[in-house]
């Protein structure tokens, strides 16, 4: 059976700016993954790849998911075979509804995969036991995607998300910029339940601080686009307590 | 000279049409004599150009080139096609009065009298000798050659009257339904509201499949008495080469409320003009107006509202979603009389281009001779935006459905204004189907 996800060798451009010079990773089903990195190291270039934000050129290199050209699929081809980004900032939608934006993009995710659409009341259930896990109000739902909502309500609402489309790789971009020390522990909470043996993670984070909630089994460390360094849970600690610089020498 | 030029040559083959038609217009006398002098006055400048203030964005002699011949009175068989479209609409519960080609069709119409609701066609009251007022009905308190083109060759309409203190649960519906193809139809409708009268009236317009490169010219009239409240919402869904020149005048009484939706999906060339005048103290106006166009459609949504009373509020949407080369227009004027004191009057328009060759004009314009006012006027003009784009599609929604969402959200504001539920699902459907036909 292929990795979940295998990156190798990765080439990416903005705007004739090379920002990854040759990405290796692979990420394996029940596996948590952390990549730690300095900003500007490519980290969040690296999670908008996978999910197929345009303006990104591949000069190189390939992504495989279970087996399959990633880079070939559309961003909502991804997002039904399974993969998930969830935003580091959220956008705002006015006057699309969140319960009508989760269903549409649920049934829309099911039926790219020939499923049949999830009946309301059925979808209605599903969504409240979810969002009564992660302290998510109704009213909430009722307003428009994320507009109003605070850096904490955000982020719950992108785990929300996770835990209905049931992705088989979650990718955290910065989960816990803006978040207070309450809203990162119910958010992380959110994503341990969701941890299993067929679904992977990858958090991206610049402090070992959001490692504490969501404890990683790889670190990597990134740095000017490549992985420097990769180790246990333990490599997190080390940054911690001794900064990134030492590995910028290293990708120099 | 160029202007002489023009006029002669549309006025000469306007001159043979209405010779033709006369003898199909109803109205003996003073009728005649009103249609006369309406003619007359249309045909001083003709079909109006990008000359003429007014029409500077629409240049109907360009877009339209002539008004076409009237369509004849709908035989059994037109009638029958009617009936289906009447069928297809989709509209709740509403009592239905149904226009044929320009004429009034009982049969299709589910109207029923009493409850302090009158109807009457209005050919019945132009051909009515005995009726004194029968010539008033061609008048218009607005000079404007499409107002005055409308008066000469107005075929029929309705009539509707509610009385003071009459709260109309159901909804009136005057439907319009062309079935010929290269014809014009020429309606024009009353409607007067009583004093604390709630009624909520629907126009639609629609045509059937045989019906192409037609033309609908319509007018209406409406009063709403003081303390009144009237719910209107207009759909027009005519043929993509159709024509639609449509002018309403509404006169608004003291402390009453009048809120109007109007949704334009169809016509190739088409205008909405309404002239309202707050003659009231203290009436609230609310105006909300979609245009949805693709293709070569051309919309043009006029509207020139006179505050003549003090203490009133008005407020106008616009909002378009123009796709491929559709060029839209948005005219607002608000006009503030020296008495009319404690005005407040505010428009804005949005305009969304899915297209790079896609055209919105704006003309706000602010004539206030009061000092103790405020008016203000805004526009903004966007594309989709990318972010907003993206972050639905990495949640599994494929390009036109990412898209669609976004520009139901667009337009939801202004189909929200709508109070009825039924209503509101009318135009929520209307904005779907031109959705659903994106390529």
């Amino acid at each position: 059976m292929p990795a979940l996800l295998e990156v190798k060798n990765l080439q990416v451009r903005v705007e004739e700016r090379e920002i990854l010079h040759g990405l290796t990773l692979t990420v394996n089903a029940g596996e948590v993954h952390a990549i730690m990195g300095p900003n500007g190291s490519g980290k969040s270039t690296l999670s908008h790849v996978i999910a197929g934000k345009p303006g990104y050129e591949v000069t190189g290199g390939e992504i495989l998911f279970k087996g399959e050209d990633l880079l070939e699929m559309e961003a909502d081809e991804r997002a039904a075979k399974g993969v998930f980004l969830a935003f580091q900032y959220p956008v705002e939608i006015p006057g699309v509804a969140t319960m009508t934006f989760l269903r549409t993009a649920l049934n829309a995710q099911r039926k790219a995969r020939g499923e049949s659409e999830f009946s309301t009341p059925d979808f209605l259930k599903k969504v409240r036991e979810v969002a009564a896990s992660l302290n998510i109000p109704q009213d909430m739902l009722r307003r428009g995607v994320n507009v109003g909502f605070s850096g904490g309500e955000k982020k719950r609402n992108e785990v929300l998300q996770m835990a209905l489309f049931q992705p088989s790789l979650c990718i955290l971009d910065e989960m816990d910029s803006g978040l207070d020390i309450d809203a990162l522990r119910i958010a992380s909470e959110g994503v341990n339940a969701l941890r299993s043996s067929e679904r992977a993670m990858v958090v991206i984070t610049h402090y070992q601080r959001l490692l504490n909630y969501i404890v990683p089994d790889h670190v990597h460390v990134m740095s000017k686009g490549r992985v420097v360094k990769t180790g246990g849970k333990e490599l997190a600690l080390e940054l911690e307590a001794s900064g990134y610089a030492q590995y910028e020498d290293v990708a120099a | 000279m160029n202007v002489a030029l023009a006029k002669t040559t549309t006025g000469a083959t306007l001159d043979g049409t209405f010779a033709a038609a006369r003898g199909r217009l109803p109205g003996t006398g003073p009728v005649v004599e009103t249609r006369q002098r309406a003619f007359d006055q249309f045909a001083v400048t003709g079909l109006p150009t990008r000359r003429v203030e007014e029409w500077k964005y629409t240049d109907l002699r360009r877009l339209l080139g002539d008004v076409a011949p009237l369509a004849g009175a709908p035989d059994q068989a037109a009638l029958a096609e009617a009936r289906k479209a009447v069928a297809a609409l989709k509209d709740g519960d509403t009592q239905k009065l149904v226009l044929v080609d320009g004429v009034f069709a009982a049969d299709l119409s589910s109207f029923s009298a009493g409850n302090g609701v009158t109807v009457h066609a209005l050919s019945a009251v132009l051909a009515d000798d005995t009726s004194a007022v029968r010539a008033d009905l061609l008048l218009s308190t607005v000079n404007d050659p499409m107002l005055a083109l409308n008066a000469a060759f107005a075929t029929d309409g309705v009539i509707i009257s509610v009385a003071d203190g009459i709260d109309c649960a159901t909804p009136l519906q005057i439907v319009h339904v062309t079935t010929k193809p290269n014809t014009a139809a020429f309606t024009r409708s009353l409607i007067r509201i009583g004093s604390k009268a709630k009624v909520t009236l629907v126009e639609t317009f629609v045509a059937t499949e045989a019906a192409k490169a037609y033309q609908v010219h319509d007018t209406t009239v409406m009063w709403v008495g003081d303390d009144a409240d009237l719910q209107h919402v207009r759909v027009m869904e005519d043929a993509h080469d159709a024509a639609s020149i449509a002018s309403a005048i509404v006169t608004v009484g003291a402390r009453a409320k009048f809120n109007t939706f109007s949704l334009t999906t169809g016509g190739g060339v088409s205008r909405y003009q309404s002239f309202i005048t707050l003659a009231g103290e203290n009436s609230e106006l609310s105006t909300n107006s979609v245009h949805l166009l693709r293709g070569q459609q051309h919309g043009d949504c006029t509207f020139v509202i006179d505050h003549a009373k003090p203490g009133c509020l008005s407020r106008e949407t616009f909002r378009a979603v123009l796709d491929d080369r559709a060029h839209s227009v948005f005219q607002g004027k608000i006009s503030v009389h020296q008495i009319a004191q404690q005005t407040d009057g505010k428009m804005m328009s949005r305009a969304l281009l899915l297209s790079d060759d896609a055209e919105i004009d704006n003309k706000p314009e602010l004539e206030i001779f009061a000092d103790d006012v405020q008016c203000g006027h805004g526009a903004t003009v966007g594309a989709l935006d990318d972010s907003l784009l993206f972050y639905l599609r990495a949640r599994g929604l494929p390009e036109k459905e990412a898209e669609s969402l976004l520009i139901q959200a667009f337009v939801g504001e202004a189909l929200e204004s709508i109070v009825n539920d039924d209503l509101r699902d009318v135009a929520i459907g209307a904005a779907e189907r031109w959705l659903g036909t994106r390529v």
